[in-house]
């Protein structure tokens, strides 16, 4: 008999073939990690209750197989060469399989050329990623399923990593979106991230299998599949043991099972892993520790002796709702901390009556709400005030330690962290989408490893040898732990080792910086991760700063906005009385917004009253439905000027151009070139969602920049328009605006174009003008440009060329004349009408409302004016920079930065594209440019789905750092 | 002491006084090759010390001082540095740092920066960092690359591609385990005696000595069978760095595998072909072609060098030459995408193919971005031009797990394994 172990990720899966291949006995488990003694209880109990004496061979696959066999010295054999094994014998007719696991994607072509892909190391939707969101639904995956099957509606949803997903889903729960939608939304992200990241251009079509857990026990799953690809796919039976019998069928230099048994129990962990020295000395040191944080204690009163005028803070978070009742001296009467379960209004709710009912002595006189759901918590309950999260975590530490300099929160999901200069909010850093090693990260892995949180913070104390997991993102970090493990990790080595990284992650990715001094010598901590006396202490030693934690570091978002509604008590407060709040009601719409291009989903609660609010706008008109008076926009002025370049008809014909990329700022050129020579220039249209999903099917490298990935899309676009000729240029180097050493373009803006070539098959019949062209060099362009001409086109002449070259260079500084021009009227009006005006700086291509995600009109909405960089990066002479200034759009962002310093009312905003790996360096510079200004530097990291919540946040926070 | 010296850009420079006292730190990448080249500086009066320090401590050094989403190579040559600085093996104010900058749109040119501005937040901005470049980038009164110590180090790097070549084709054939690592530590050896003897660098004495690796490796008994046959191509950093690259050529090793490397000749090439390149595709001085021109055929005369020494040899694989490699991705990827590996890149996967190497492990650090198009971005062209091509891409970063990787590469050499079963079959049947 012939035995196939298929070790996975987070499941054992066996076979037992009979010399016929039929299977005699079969399982399916979870191994929480415990991998080689469930594989050594699994092996004896086929000996004993299968086998019968009978001889056996063995073979093992899967991701985490390959560890152990290695360690064990078993044969191994790669798991999704053994799917192919397993299919070539059961299903031989099968043209493509589609398997997904606890943390692998695989897709294997059969027919047609043998192609076997697998996801890269970035790259969630797999089945851990689906049951992280089940995790944060409050569902269980059967549940999801059931949910999924009765969806009205899709949102938009990035399946790149557990991370990002997350981002998106919590606003729409905050948002009150149904749980049905979401989950279906999940499903269909899965599905787009496979095809996205893995099909890479090919086409699937035929009979296409899905195997594996996920799509055996998720029908919905499956559906999402069959719909992106409109096929209909058949799970086989067996589905989830096709690894295993693979395996089994391929085990020529199997090994028999008594050999393979004194093998993996002969293993025990070998403690290979590298370590850190431990937390604490020994009892006494932790001891002293915990002595010195309780003496950091928020006064308290007794709520039910108490009356008279009384002051309610709520935090309504990304994953817990927080909320206080203070007296007249900032006594403590009364708190809550729990977790939102997907809908925080019913808990304040309940909280709200419960008061009312219980202590009707006191009378709330002004309250403010906080958080993520602000101003859902503000339009139901009629709250007072709404305050940003920063400013209500600030006020908090302030209560604590007047003198505090940098206070950072670490909560569920995200990570705030801010210096205090002169008594302001001076600097913010928040995680980006990517890093958030927070709360939620650390109670996933106690879940995981069958721990509760608390329980799991304290076994990390005491461990002998915490293990080093590095300080990237949650996805790495699951494989980096199951490597540990491997390597003899106990529980408790990996829990301080996770306290580590989440407080490397804060240090180093987050703060980005290198020693206590940079952040100051009064800390101020807080956040429910911060009660885990863990990361405290790691955050202590890995600073080497005593700091403080007040013994509400869970409520600080919640105190302090209720110390804030506090000083502006008027007396009495808007909040829904008692009979309202029994007679509440809350229903959920959700609607498409038609008002703009953005066609933003709305999500509509009502409340019952006149009280409704929309969540998933990005502007005001959905609320107030009106145009409202011309907003101080350069971005719109620029993309409507842009758009002025419509198509003149010629007598050679039509030439596409994809919009995207550097055509944000050389349509204006080319567009002239082009006419000028007879040709009628169509560029794409605008980008959307659904362009987008066109396009990406043919990306070959699913970690390049979203801008990139678009332009995948604009072909498809053109060609679907019957396009014959595409110009895309590739162009290493930009105009030289005397601004830097060297004028280049990034590598993925000079070359795209070769990418798309290669994997566009449609482009071969089409003309693909693509060649390399050199518009900094004004006086050799015509003549290499009629070169290139010539290899596609007859009798163009050189002169005709030059001409053309004459009105394009031309148009192009008109283009730039009418920018500046526009820029100068905003500048003087905002002068005029005393408004901030925010840089919002990038790349031309941030212009773009699908990359930009109308974070321009959140700006504006906001109150304050918006520029681009190029409107004042002509106004300083070239300076000396800490980089290597070869960039042209780079060196505008360092010359918009150091103008920016004479200016006390514009302040910089940048955008940074998700893998953007040029502004690894350019982010520093500016800011380092920014401060020694004395201005605050922002960044906003954006992808094919950005959070705008954590994005007006640090809009929010910057305009409140600035009134102060 | 020699006294600090700053430009008027505020740099601190590298004065001749510190050539006199100052110690030189150089990265490790590729080892044969740095460990040749060393003694060229030495050679020339640098007191010059190649880094071997590795461990996890370069990679947290690196994180603590670079932005992390900087590139891979970046990170962790400046995580050798601060962790060299750091061991107080080096007296700091008697020590330098040297680092490559070569002038391309990629983010490699600012290495350099990086490394300065990671000094200046560990409180060590007056150690000096000198740029090894050949665009004139910048200068330094007390380091100068003379034109016979740019022919001695382009010979040193002809050595250590015939050295790794070499080594590669015997290694997994040999009978007894070491004797060609052995050879090449004896020829290390050797050479650094010539070159400090001032041997080694003539035409003729080149000739001499390459004839005679070629002989010894040959000499080695060797037991010939069909092994898998992987190639590596990348960055270049991680291509040949074993840090960066999770000891891959080792990893391949224990697989069974016979390993190709292309040389590091190509790559100099390549980058002074670029200037060519852009004076063709753009315009420009037909002086400056001209020079470039010269030193173009200088380094293609050494290369020919190196293939006619491996042809005296019948038993060995002569690499093919520069305008063959170059010629092969005509019509596959233009000849201006020159930033990081640029067409070098998909040319070698080409050329590896039709040498019988046709699975490719393509290694980048996360995120690269010339990689984006002239690796990834290609596979799918090199499959249609062949379709024996068996590649895979992939990624190194801090936190990338060896597991995942190894397990990638697992697949790859599933498939390898797979046709050169049916292959050696065939050729049994029709034997």
């Amino acid at each position: 008999m012939r035995i196939g172990l298929d070790v996975g990720s987070t499941t054992i899966k066996c076979v037992v073939l009979d010399d016929d291949n039929q299977i005699v006995y079969q399982s399916y488990e979870r191994h929480f990690s415990q991998i080689t003694e469930k594989m050594a209880e699994l092996l004896h109990k086929i000996q004993a209750e299968v086998l019968n004496g009978a001889p056996a061979y063995l073979s093992v696959s899967g991701s985490a197989g390959m560890g152990i066999a290695q360690t064990c010295d078993l044969p191994f054999i790669q798991e999704v060469y053994a799917t192919r094994v397993a299919m070539g014998k059961l299903i031989p007719d099968a043209d493509v399989i589609i398997e997904l696991g606890g943390e692998d994607a695989k897709i294997l072509f059969l027919t047609g050329g043998t192609e076997v892909r697998m996801n890269g190391s970035c790259a969630g939707g797999t089945g851990a990623f689906i049951d992280q969101m089940a995790t944060l639904l409050h569902l269980s995956l059967e549940e999801m399923n059931e949910l999924a099957a009765q969806h009205e509606k899709i949102y938009t949803i990035a399946s790149r990593c557990g991370v990002f997903a997350k981002s998106d889903v919590q606003p729409l729960l905050n948002q009150g979106a149904r749980k049905s939608d979401i989950s279906a939304s999940i499903f269909a992200a899965v599905a787009n991230q496979t095809i996205a990241g893995l099909a890479q251009g090919r086409p699937i079509r035929g009979k296409v299998i899905y195997l594996g857990g996920p799509l055996t026990f998720l029908s919905e799953l499956r559906q999402s599949f069959d719909t992106a690809l409109k096929v209909q796919g058949v799970c086989p039976e067996n589905s989830l043991y096709y690894v295993a019998m693979g395996a089994a069928f391929s085990s020529e230099n199997a090994v028999d099972l008594g050999t393979a048994l004194t093998n993996i129990e002969a293993y025990c962990g070998k403690s290979n892993f590298l370590s850190i020295p431990s937390l604490f000395r020994d009892e006494q040191e932790y001891r002293e520790f915990q002595e010195r944080h309780q003496s950091c204690r928020a006064k308290r009163g007794e709520i039910s002796q108490y009356n008279g005028k009384a002051y309610l803070g709520v935090d309504a978070g990304s994953t817990t709702v927080k909320a206080v009742v203070l007296g007249e001296d900032g006594e403590l009467l009364d708190s809550i901390y729990q977790s939102n379960s997907g809908n925080p209004v019913p808990i304040i709710r309940e909280y709200l009556m419960n008061l009312y009912r219980q202590y009707p002595n006191l009378t709330i006189c002004s309250s403010a709400v906080t958080g993520y759901g602000e101003e859902l918590l503000k339009n139901a309950f009629n709250l007072d005030y709404g305050i940003v999260e920063t400013m209500a975590h600030f006020t908090a530490a302030k209560y604590f330690m007047p003198n505090v300099d940098f206070v950072i929160d670490i909560g569920g999901q995200d990570m705030k962290c801010f210096k205090i200069r002169n008594g302001a909010v001076d600097n913010i850093f928040l995680n980006e989408a990517c890093s958030s090693g927070c709360g939620s990260f650390l109670q996933t892995f106690a879940n995981t490893l069958g721990y509760d949180i608390a329980d799991f913070a304290r076994k990390g104390l005491f461990a002998k040898r915490p293990v080093d997991l590095g300080s990237r993102c949650t996805v790495f970090m699951n494989s980096s732990v199951k490597q540990a493990q491997k390597d003899g990790a106990t529980t408790e080595d990996i829990s301080a080792g996770l306290s580590v990284s989440v407080v490397k992650n804060a240090i180093y990715k987050v703060i980005r910086a290198a020693s206590a001094e940079e952040l100051g010598t009064n800390i101020v901590v807080q956040g429910g991760t911060f009660l885990n006396d863990a990361v405290l202490r790691v955050f202590e030693k890995e600073l080497g700063v005593n700091v403080i934690r007040p013994d509400i570091s869970g409520l600080m978002g919640a105190f302090g906005a209720a110390l804030y509604a506090k000083s502006r008590a008027k007396g009495t407060s808007t909040l829904l009385p008692y009979e309202e709040l029994r007679d509440f009601t809350h229903e959920v719409k959700v609607a498409t917004c038609g008002l703009c291009s953005n066609h933003c989903r709305l999500t509509i609660n009502n409340f019952g009253g006149n009280r409704r609010f929309i969540g998933g706008n990005r502007c005001e008109k959905p609320v107030t439905r009106q145009q409202g008076g011309p907003a101080l926009d350069m971005y719109t002025y620029k993309l409507d000027l842009l758009q002025s370049y419509r198509p003149v008809p010629g007598p050679r014909g039509k030439i596409g151009i994809p919009m995207g990329l550097n055509f944000y700022e050389l349509l204006p050129f080319w567009h002239s070139f082009w006419t000028s020579l007879g040709f009628e220039v169509i560029p794409s249209p605008l980008s959307t969602r659904s362009l987008y999903l066109n396009g990406q099917h043919t990306i070959p490298s699913d970690t390049v920049c979203f801008p990139a990935k678009l332009m995948h899309g604009h072909i498809e676009a053109l060609l679907r328009q019957g396009i014959d000729t595409i110009f895309y240029p590739c162009m290493s180097y930009n105009i030289d605006e005397g601004l830097g050493d060297n004028h280049y373009n990034c590598p993925v803006v000079a070359y795209y174009p070769e990418v798309l070539s290669a994997n566009v098959e449609e482009l071969k019949q089409k003309t693909f003008i693509h060649d390399y062209v050199g518009i900094h060099r004004k006086r050799d362009f015509p003549i290499k440009m009629h070169q290139i001409l010539n290899q596609y086109f007859s009798g163009i002449s050189l002169h005709e060329v030059q001409k053309a070259a004459k009105a394009a260079y031309e148009e192009y500084d008109k283009y730039f004349a009418q920018v500046h021009k526009e820029g100068e009227r905003i500048i003087e009006e905002a002068e005029r009408l005393h408004k901030p005006i925010i840089v919002l700086s990038g790349r031309p291509y941030h212009l773009d409302p699908e990359i930009n995600h109308g974070i321009n009109k959140l700006i504006t909405s906001l109150g304050a004016a918006v520029i681009s960089e190029d409107v004042i990066s002509n106004r300083v002479e070239k300076f000396r920079t800490g980089v290597l200034n070869q960039w042209t759009y780079h060196s505008r962002l360092y010359a918009a930065a150091k103008y920016i310093g004479t200016r006390a009312d514009m302040n910089l905003v940048q955008l940074v594209s998700f893998g953007c790996g040029v502004d690894a360096i350019t982010t520093d510079e500016v800011r380092e440019i920014l401060e020694a200004e004395g201005k605050i530097y922002t960044q906003i990291k954006i992808d094919e789905i950005t959070n705008l919540g954590a994005v007006k946040i640090r809009l929010r926070s910057l305009f409140a750092a600035l009134e102060q | 002491m020699a006294e600090l010296k700053r430009d008027k850009t505020g740099r601190i420079l590298f004065t001749k006084e510190m050539k006199q006292e100052y110690t030189i730190l150089c990265p490790q990448m590729a080892e044969i090759h740095f460990s040749l080249i060393i003694n060229v500086f030495r050679n020339c009066g640098y007191n010059m010390v190649l880094l071997k320090n590795d461990g996890p401590n370069v990679v947290h050094e690196g994180l603590k001082y670079v932005h992390n989403d900087t590139c891979y190579p970046a990170l962790l040559v400046i995580g050798q540095f601060m962790d060299a600085l750091k061991s107080g093996k080096y007296d700091l104010d008697r020590t330098a740092l040297i680092i490559t900058q070569t002038g391309g749109g990629c983010r490699a040119s600012n290495y350099i920066h990086l490394l300065r501005k990671a000094l200046r937040r560990a409180g060590m901005e007056n150690i000096p960092v000198i740029s090894l470049n050949l665009s004139g980038l910048e200068s330094n009164p007390g380091f100068s690359l003379t034109l016979p110590m740019l022919r001695r180090l382009v010979a040193g790097l002809v050595y250590g591609d015939l050295l790794m070549l070499l080594d590669n084709q015997v290694k997994p054939y040999e009978l007894k385990k070491g004797e060609s690592a052995a050879l090449v530590q004896k020829w290390i050896a050797e050479l650094t005696s010539q070159f400090s003897r001032n041997e080694g660098y003539s035409l003729k004495q080149q000739k001499g000595n390459l004839e005679k690796i070629a002989a010894e490796f040959a000499a080695i008994p060797v037991h010939r069978v069909p092994k898998i046959r992987v190639g590596i191509v990348g960055e270049i950093f991680v291509k040949y760095s074993s840090l960066g690259n999770n000891q891959l050529e080792q990893f391949l090793a224990e697989q069974d595998c016979e390993v190709n490397v292309p040389g590091l000749l190509n790559f100099m090439l390549f980058k002074v072909d670029n200037r060519m390149e852009d004076i063709k595709l753009y315009g420009g001085s037909s002086v400056k072609f001209r020079v470039v021109k010269a030193m173009m055929d200088y380094l293609m005369k050494m290369q020919e060098l190196l293939i006619a020494a491996v042809k005296t040899q019948p038993c060995f694989e002569a690499p093919l030459n520069y305008p063959h490699t170059k010629a092969l991705v005509k019509d596959v990827i233009g000849y201006g995408n020159k930033m990081g590996e640029g067409w070098l890149l998909t040319a070698e996967m080409l050329e590896l193919v039709e040498c019988g190497f046709e699975n490719i492990v393509c290694t980048q650090p996360f995120g690269c971005l010339p990689n984006h198009i002239c690796g990834k971005g290609m596979i799918r062209r090199i499959k249609e031009i062949d379709d024996r091509a068996n590649i895979v891409p992939i990624d190194y970063d801090p936190s990338a797990t060896r597991v995942n990787q190894e397990n990638r590469i697992k697949l790859m050499l599933a498939v390898a394994r797979e046709s050169l079963k049916q292959r050696t079959e065939k050729q049994a049947t029709t034997a």
